[in-house]
């Protein structure tokens, strides 16, 4: 980037401290090496967005780039305490332990990273290149598994549901209580739901929905909405705790909209 | 415990603009305590129609109408607690609250009122 471009975007920051220009501003500083200068703009913006992870990615990539492989692995960890499945912190981290000689943690980061970014070829390389050094190999008659939109779901199958507006079922399938497949039905009812969580919420002053939790009976139930478009319902026995069923949905809805977005 | 006392002590937890008995039936207030500004007859009328919607997608699924529900939004957030006299709790919070306390708050009250 020329200089007379971080010239305006400066003076644009400077007119407009709580502008979100630090972070093109602190990347533009990185890219042409003024480490000390980025690494100013993008803490100082942090500290005015602390929840906001693509700042503290920033940090972490100025601060590997520095050599400080401590406080860029603190700032990754952030990251991903932010957005569990941010992409770039977990190949930052990957490369990290690589760095540091612990290849098999680098490899779990990778991995992700590559469940996340199932069409990077750099990072497939990558990933291959490390699981030799590693010396990891696949169990005999282990495959890869294809990539999942609601991969968060595997583990017990039949018991989430991503559907559109109109009612239409789009992944997932879920059994009622006698172990029938009541998907299309739920389905069409959450259509109503939808509609009336969006009213209620607009009318009540809540801002948009992101969330509705349902507790008791035999099992508990989580919806979200993972585009303005879809809406994800995931159950689980009522022996799961509330707060991992609600983790569990909102990776899901995560999963679900990278899908949508590549569909797209 | 009475009704009153119930609502008051939801509306005693931080963040929590008001709480309402309501009838499910048709969205009518039974009784409420609320903040300046919220309006009771909407919140109810909402409530109520929301609960309807989401007990028929557990008729579907062939379960028990849920003890909670909450309505997560941006900017704030609705607890409902169906009882089993043809009665709604309901509280209307913003999102600063203690959602562990609001919850066993809406529990507690529906547990001791209905």
């Amino acid at each position: 980037m020329i200089p007379e471009t971080i010239q305006a975007l400066t003076a644009q920051l400077a007119r407009d401290p709580a502008s979100l220009v630090f972070l093109p501003l602190a990347e533009a500083l990185r890219r042409r090496g003024q480490l000390d200068s980025a690494l100013t703009v993008a803490t100082a913006g942090a500290a005015r967005y602390p929840e906001m992870a693509g700042a503290w990615d920033l940090i972490a990539r100025i601060q590997s780039d520095r050599g400080e492989g401590d406080r860029a692995f603190d700032a990754w960890t952030t990251v991903l305490r932010l957005d569990s499945d941010h992409i770039g912190a977990h190949k930052g981290l990957g490369f990290l332990c690589y760095r540091a000689g612990d290849h098999l943690r680098s490899l779990r980061y990778l991995q992700r990273a590559a469940e996340l970014a199932p069409d990077d070829a750099a990072l497939r390389s990558t990933l291959a290149r490390v699981r030799e050094i590693a010396g990891a190999r696949p169990v005999p008659g282990y495959t890869e598994p294809a990539a999942d939109p609601l991969r968060a779901m595997d583990s017990e199958p039949d018991q989430a549901l991503l559907v559109d507006l109109q009612g239409r079922l789009l992944a997932g399938d879920i059994r009622g209580a006698a172990g029938e497949s009541v998907g299309d039905a739920v389905a069409a009812a959450l259509t109503g739901v939808t509609r009336e969580a969006e009213r209620t919420a607009r009318l009540l002053g809540l801002g948009p929905w992101r969330r509705i939790s349902l507790e008791g009976g035999p099992a508990h139930f989580e919806l979200r909405t993972p585009t303005i478009d879809s809406v994800l319902l995931l159950t689980r026995g009522r022996q799961v705790p509330a707060g991992r069923l609600a983790m569990l949905a909102d990776r899901a809805a995560a999963a679900a909209r990278r899908w949508l977005e590549e569909l797209r | 415990m009475t009704l009153a006392d119930g609502l008051g002590d939801i509306t005693r937890i931080p963040g929590v603009r008001g709480a309402l008995v309501v009838s499910r039936d048709d969205g009518l207030v039974v009784a409420d305590a609320l903040m300046e500004g919220v309006d009771g007859h909407a919140v109810a009328a909402l409530a109520a129609s929301l609960a309807a919607r989401m007990r028929g997608v557990t008729t579907v699924l062939g379960q028990p109408e849920p003890v909670l529900l909450l309505l997560g939004g941006t900017e704030g957030m609705l607890l409902l607690a169906p009882g089993p006299s043809g009665l709604l709790l309901v509280a209307v919070a913003g999102s600063e609250v203690n959602v562990a306390e609001l919850r066993l708050g809406v529990l507690a009250a529906a547990g001791t009122t209905f």
